[in-house]
């Protein structure tokens, strides 16, 4: 006997979202996917580099629309759940004032199989990137900060567009 | 005239000054929507630094990203929102 596994027993993945202004513990968000069904488990997380476009970085703040990024991480995450079908998938992405070298997004995708979990987690990250209503604010060396150029926010392909 | 809440994030709110307004919209009438596209060009009607908005600018209606033509409703909570860099 297998014992069951919360969202795991109808063949229908599980998925968790958060937006929070705290740190992100890694071992955390990966303890929210994985089962006795699952045979991977992978885990992605962005991190604030120390430069950008030749510039040196000392640090970023990320600002949220945050009643609709909950609303989007949510949503990527149950889109992510559909094609995954069974599984786990559990995101978290931080707002305000971040330090070099601390996680601004964690993403752990758990699968019976690892194909279609690094394929989920690619698509995940990369459809974050243009739904996802936050922005980014760079602070350099010598004290000065500027908007990071973003990408044109993408519609929602619809609240059940899980299939993809 | 009734009014929606604007919010305004990151680049727009420093252009703007301001991180909320009320604004006041044409009371809804059947078959005369007053629309996404209707809202920015009547936002930027309002002069500097209102005008500086980008014409094309995405606009979220109660925190769904809008279509040009979608219907703005008195009450409706309008997002001006500057392309986005998470992740």
């Amino acid at each position: 006997m297998i014992p069951d596994a919360p969202g795991s027993a109808d063949a229908t993945a599980s998925y968790t979202a958060r937006v929070t202004d705290e740190p992100i513990d890694p071992a955390r968000v990966m303890a929210r996917v994985g089962s006795a069904g699952d045979g991977a488990v992978l885990l992605f997380l962005g991190t604030v580099r120390n430069h950008a476009d030749g510039r040196a970085v000392t640090g970023l703040r990320y600002e949220a629309y945050l009643p609709m990024a909950r609303e989007v991480l949510e949503q990527l995450a149950r889109e992510a759940a559909g094609r995954l079908g069974s599984g786990g998938v559990a995101a978290v992405h931080r707002v305000g004032a971040l330090d070099v070298g601390e996680v601004s997004v964690a993403l752990a995708v758990s699968s019976p199989h690892r194909a279609e979990a690094f394929e989920v987690a690619r698509t995940f990250m990369d459809d974050l990137k243009v739904r996802l209503p936050v922005w980014k604010r760079e602070r350099y060396v010598d004290g000065s900060e500027s908007w990071v150029d973003g990408s044109a926010i993408s519609p929602s392909s619809g609240p059940d567009s899980g299939g993809g | 005239m009734e009014r929606v809440r604007a919010l305004f994030f990151a680049r727009y709110r420093d252009l703007v000054g301001a991180s909320e307004i009320e604004l006041e919209i044409p009371e809804y009438r059947e078959g005369q929507p007053f629309t996404v596209v209707d809202l920015i060009r009547h936002i930027r009607s309002r002069g500097e630094p209102f005008s500086e908005l980008p014409p094309d600018a995405t606009v979220a209606v109660n925190r769904h990203v809008a279509g040009a033509d979608q219907p703005v409703r008195p009450g409706d909570e309008v997002a001006f929102l500057p392309p986005v860099a998470g992740g």
